[in-house]
């Protein structure tokens, strides 16, 4: 035969699709005596299924190397090193061969300068392994043996409901993200002579059915089907297929009709024995319930679980960020560690030394208590309305603070870890004193960045000696300050290094520290440790016990960590059970990741140092940061929801955790979204969530009288109870890691497979059928109301409030709720008695959240351009709601005004900051413009700092 | 060799300090690990790959795209043609093949060791073993590799080491 060549460049497809593959091709091929930088060449054979995938895939390699198509007959020999034909087949300008389909497309994507990563190798593998096979039978029964229907679908169905699983299981429209990537073309273009047939996609399996369709839209893929099937179905495919050996007989196996038959079920029978075992103990294997004890102490032989979230500066109302961040997600532990019966204390307070403080008494002309006590109230109040379950919540500013920071101080002081030296500091002549900190602000001496405070840069992160800031200025007066000397006191850190290090070696392997703790933890140590001053000229704080310091306090940060110590001795006078007993207590500290320094380091070097036996932080939890939509929360700009206005909003405490635990910012920064909220709320919690537990308990009250009824489980039952039963068990190996936000996932998941059981099973319409169907209606509801009972106990950690509601309509026996297990119980017995069913969650509507972006998200225009270095919006879920022509016009005529102030300052060659800033607002405007009008958003230019 | 087993192996053969857990799932007993820092990883080649990038060794999966893709290639290779029960036909063509591959090769992606050539070896290590003196000389290509690969330094570990005879007692064929 003769070669058919054909060679692209640049526009792959457009070409290819004009000269289809030649059929009577099949000849030798022949070199190309072009002078080009590089040459591939793909050889595809008639009808081959792989050349989907491949040809889908090309159009990544475009511009990159030259390719040149050639068809080949299916017995012809491409790649001289294999015995058996094989196509595609990619031979690259290095001479070497790809000769498999996954392998070309990688190929091909990595040209492209995409990186693999794990999620997509695991796609590739199961693909190979599992997909490729389960479909080539499928393929053969349809396309050479002419059979149909579950003939066909039954070998892949196992396979299907994976993909349709893992889709929708991860919210993700893509199989390794938010783009599509190398493992959805490749599983699509397996996928694709099968599914094309819509008798072969089936309709429950939703999440495949539009990853399915998206995929086949775009025009790489539509053009690859194109080439391949050439409008004739699947029967293009039988020239190539018809040449293959049977499937199955290259691995030596006999082929039947129902080649997978055993293998649809993913569990073992093992598994769903212990599971359907597990389930008939009922409540008989619930211990007996914890007594309260007041206080709680420690218990020798048992987990002691001491839980602390990092303390808040009195004087600042918390934010969104501040709460999901240390309060909450120390809340959801607590109570998950009290679920599990261990034994729990959970403690926080406010941290109220310090200058802010006291600049905060003058202004408001009180002083320091008073203004201590009125915020501290505050704070209790928000935590309070947010359901936060705290053992004790205390404050800083008490006795015990000063006896056991003193305490710790002269051990230090007697050990030798405390220097003395005259200090530098920036004193400001105009208000008369030396300036905290935090009241002085320059330039960054590391990173420039031009807003550094006196102790930390918000930019860089690195710890700043106010007096090496540039063009220092104070922050009251703005005047600049002038350098001073007076005596303060040190920790030697660098003599405690070698101490920390060797308890970080012994604490870290196996901890659950966050990654981001350990990172930042590592970085100091491997950038030594240096002395830092524990003490300042103030009042406000705790006394230094020491001659010549009689004018000075405690540094914060040197006493605000040991706050935890001094509120948990108001607490109990058997304090030191807690905090000297490292032996027998497990401490989890939770807080952003700012604030990993003080207790990674600083702490435990004072502690390490007084030698008095203290715990130290075993499981250090730190969160990224939660931004404001597509800024930063800030008070000043009045720009977010601060802790005491989200009660304000109407929407229950309950809705507030949840959305903060799912978007909690655990690994990566995380942004709040009041569209993305309201979107997580309706489909999440209402339509997911709420209307299977609704949907369970109504069948009860209207079927069967409000009792459950007779459970009597068939092989399908047993294996939901082991589904269940497995993301149970997923659920508490992420809380153990305290991984929240994850764990979250699987109680959807849960009741993701309810709505599933209930919609097969339909019971609303059995309860009308004979006797069979009548048991049958029985079961199902049975087993629905038991796996919202189930729910109602997981969701207790998150949703306390919503968890007693469902507890008290289901009236769950007490100690059911309370405790919770490993595994899936039988806690609602047939014949037990529930109560009044109603409906869970509100539907949140788009004039409501409008109104309350609106009203939150006001000072969003005045935000300047360096704010937004971190902020990473979804834009995708502000397009939903395109807004009405009035407010389009209103926006398109304040884009054309600012517009020309822009132009005007520019103009003007004004001041560089202040043409940012207007810039900033210019963008911002446009942006809502565009996203008002739906259109997608334009990258912005440049400016990337 | 169980995959557990098997990747317990690659963990110090890449200096991994150990305590990963694994399970196993389904019928052929597909190897599953729990990561710390996001949701488990099915799959031996998965997994490996994984592995390397933890231990920092990032050019074992190859450093073009052309290495990257033929390291994947193999690894695929392996998980489907030389795991499960592969016929002794399948095995004499699969032994034949790599053995024509190899001809003008050191290693599987070319000149570079990567982690197609440790889990190779793994992978073909029961077969091997079982080899005749005349049929190792038959694959001399694949046997000339093999023994490189089992004299990486810690690759094979407590593996039987394969005795290849350096000097031919077999005439060529023809």
């Amino acid at each position: 035969g003769c070669a058919t060549d054909v060679p692209i460049r640049n526009s792959i497809s457009r070409r290819a699709s004009r000269r289809s593959l030649n059929p009577r091709a099949g000849g030798r091929f022949r070199l190309h005596q072009r002078g080009i930088r590089s040459e591939m060449r793909l050889f595809v054979s008639e009808g081959a299924p792989g050349s989907l995938p491949v040809l889908a895939a090309a159009g990544r390699a475009q511009g990159r190397a030259e390719l040149v198509i050639s068809t080949v007959g299916p017995e012809e020999c491409v790649v001289p090193f294999l015995t058996r034909p094989k196509v595609p087949v990619l031979q690259l300008d290095s001479g070497n061969y790809l000769f498999t389909t996954s392998a070309i497309c990688r190929y091909f994507f990595l040209l492209s300068g995409w990186e693999q990563d794990d999620l997509t190798n695991q796609w590739l593998e199961w693909e190979a392994t599992e997909l490729q096979p389960a479909l080539s039978a499928a393929l053969y029964y349809l396309v050479v043996q002419g059979k149909k229907g579950e003939d066909v679908l039954g070998p892949v169905r196992r396979a299907l409901t994976h993909l349709n699983h893992s889709l929708s299981h991860r919210n993700c429209p893509f199989l390794a993200g938010e783009t599509e990537s190398l493992a959805d073309i490749v599983l699509w273009g397996t996928l694709y002579p099968l599914l094309q047939d819509p008798a072969y996609l089936p309709e429950e399996l939703g999440a495949l059915h539009n990853w399915f369709q998206t995929l086949s839209c775009q025009e790489p893929c539509q053009r690859a089907a194109e080439m391949v099937l050439k409008q004739q179905g699947v029967v293009a495919l039988r020239p190539y297929l018809q040449k293959q050996p049977q499937p199955g007989s290259l691995e030596g196996k006999a082929v039947s009709n129902e080649p997978e038959e055993e293998e649809l079920a993913t569990l073992s029978e093992e598994e769903i024995a212990m599971a359907v075992a597990a389930w008939e103990k009922g409540l008989g294997s619930l211990p007996p319930l914890r007594p309260q004890q007041n206080p709680v102490l420690p218990v020798a032989g048992e987990r002691n679980v001491l839980i602390t979230s990092a303390l808040p500066y009195v004087n600042n109302v918390p934010h969104l960020g501040n709460i999901i961040g240390c309060v909450l997600s120390a809340d959801v532990f607590a109570r998950y560690s009290r679920l599990r019966q261990w034994n729990t204390l959970y403690l926080c307070g406010t941290d109220e030394y310090g200058t802010a403080t006291e600049t905060k008494a003058m202004e408001e002309g009180l002083t320091p208590q008073q203004i201590c006590d009125k915020y501290h109230t505050i704070h209790a109040n928000i935590y309070r309305w947010f359901n936060i379950s705290f053992d004790i919540f205390g404050r800083t500013t008490t006795p015990q603070q000063t006896k056991i920071t003193q305490d710790i101080f002269q051990r230090l002081l007697t050990r030798g870890f405390v220097l003395q030296d005259s200090v530098e500091q920036l004193r400001c002549e105009r208000c008369a004193r030396f300036l905290a900190d935090r009241f002085v602000e320059g330039v960054c001496p590391f990173c420039n960045y031009e807003e550094a405070r006196g102790d930390q840069c918000d930019k860089c992160g690195k710890l700043i000696n106010a007096i090496e800031l540039k063009n220092p200025q104070c922050k009251i007066c703005r005047s600049c300050p002038v350098v001073k000397s007076s005596q303060h006191l040190f920790l030697d850190l660098p003599k405690l290094e070698k101490r920390v290090e060797e308890w970080l070696e012994k604490t870290l392997p196996g901890s659950d520290w966050t990654p981001n703790a350990r990172f930042i933890t590592r970085s100091w140590l491997r950038d030594g440790l240096k002395a830092r001053c524990i003490t300042r000229d103030l009042k406000w704080g705790t006394p230094v016990p020491l001659e010549g310091f009689e004018d000075k306090v405690f540094y914060v940060w040197f006493d605000a960590t040991i706050g935890y110590l001094s509120i948990t001795a108001n607490y109990t006078d058997q304090w030191e059970k807690w905090w000297k007993n490292p032996e027998q207590v497990n401490l989890y500290q939770f807080m952003a990741k700012d604030n990993v320094p003080f207790h990674g380091i600083v702490f435990p070097s004072s502690v390490l140092g007084a030698e008095d036996n203290y715990t130290l932080v075993s499981h250090l939890i730190a969160t990224e940061y939660l931004n404001y939509e597509d800024g930063k929360f800030s008070k000043s700009r009045g720009l977010g929801v601060f802790g005491d206005m989200a009660q304000d909003t109407g929407i229950p405490a309950d809705i507030w955790r949840f959305y903060l635990l799912y978007i909690r910012p655990e690994g990566q920064d995380s942004a709040f979204s009041w569209t993305d909220m309201m979107l997580k709320n309706n489909s999440e919690l209402l339509n997911n969530l709420g209307n299977f537990i609704n949907r369970a308990g109504m069948f009860v009250s209207k079927f069967f009288g409000g009792y459950v009824p007779e459970m009597v489980l068939t092989s399908d039952d047993q294996r939901l109870l082991a589904h269940v039963t497995l993301e149970l068990q997923h659920y508490h190996q992420l809380l153990e890691k305290v991984r929240i936000r994850d764990a979250l996932r699987s109680i959807l998941t849960i009741s993701r497979h309810g709505n599933q059981y209930i919609q097969v099973n339909e019971p609303w319409k059995r309860i009308k059928g004979g006797e069979a169907d009548r048991q049958r209606a029985g079961t199902v509801t049975g087993l629905a109301v038991n796996i919202a009972a189930l729910l109602s106990v997981m969701l207790q950690p998150y949703m306390p409030t919503v968890s007693a509601t469902i507890q008290a309509q289901l009236q769950l026996p007490l100690p059911a709720c309370s405790i919770l297990l490993t595994d899936f119980l039988c806690t609602l017995p047939a014949g037990h008695q529930i109560g009044t069913i109603s409906p869970l969650f509100q539907k949140l509507e788009n004039d409501q959240i409008e109104s309350l972006r609106q009203r939150f998200g006001g000072g969003q225009l005045e935000e300047p351009l360096k704010l937004k270095a971190k902020a990473t919006p979804k834009p995708v879920v502000e397009t939903i709601t395109p807004a009405g022509p009035q407010q389009i016009q209103m926006l398109n005529d304040e884009v054309t005004k600012q517009g020309n102030i822009v132009r005007e300052l520019k103009a003007q060659k004004a001041d560089k900051n202040q043409v940012a800033a207007e810039v900033a607002k210019l963008l911002d405007l446009k942006k809502q413009l565009a996203l008002a009008e739906g259109k997608p958003l334009e990258t912005p230019k440049g400016k990337k700092k | 060799m169980a995959a557990a087993a098997e990747l317990a192996l690659l963990e110090r053969s890449l200096g991994l300090r150990g305590g990963r857990k694994y399970s196993s799932q389904g019928e052929r007993q597909i190897p599953v690990l729990q990561t710390n820092s996001g949701p488990s990883l099915t799959g031996l080649a998965t997994i490996a790959a994984h592995l390397v990038k933890q231990a920092n060794k990032e050019h074992l999966l190859g450093s073009t795209a052309e290495e990257k893709a033929t390291v994947q290639q193999w690894l695929e290779y392996r998980v489907t043609r030389v795991d499960g029960h592969p016929s002794k036909e399948d095995m004499r063509i699969l032994l034949k093949d790599l053995n024509s591959y190899l001809e003008d090769k050191v290693y599987l992606a070319g000149h570079n060791f990567t982690l197609a050539d440790i889990l190779l070896y793994y992978g073909l290590h029961r077969f091997m073993v079982d080899l005749s003196v005349q049929e190792k000389e038959q694959y001399l290509n694949v046997s000339r590799w093999f023994c490189h690969i089992q004299h990486y330094p810690g690759v094979r570990q407590h593996l039987a080491r394969v005795v290849f005879v350096k000097s031919r007692l077999y005439a060529q064929p023809h």
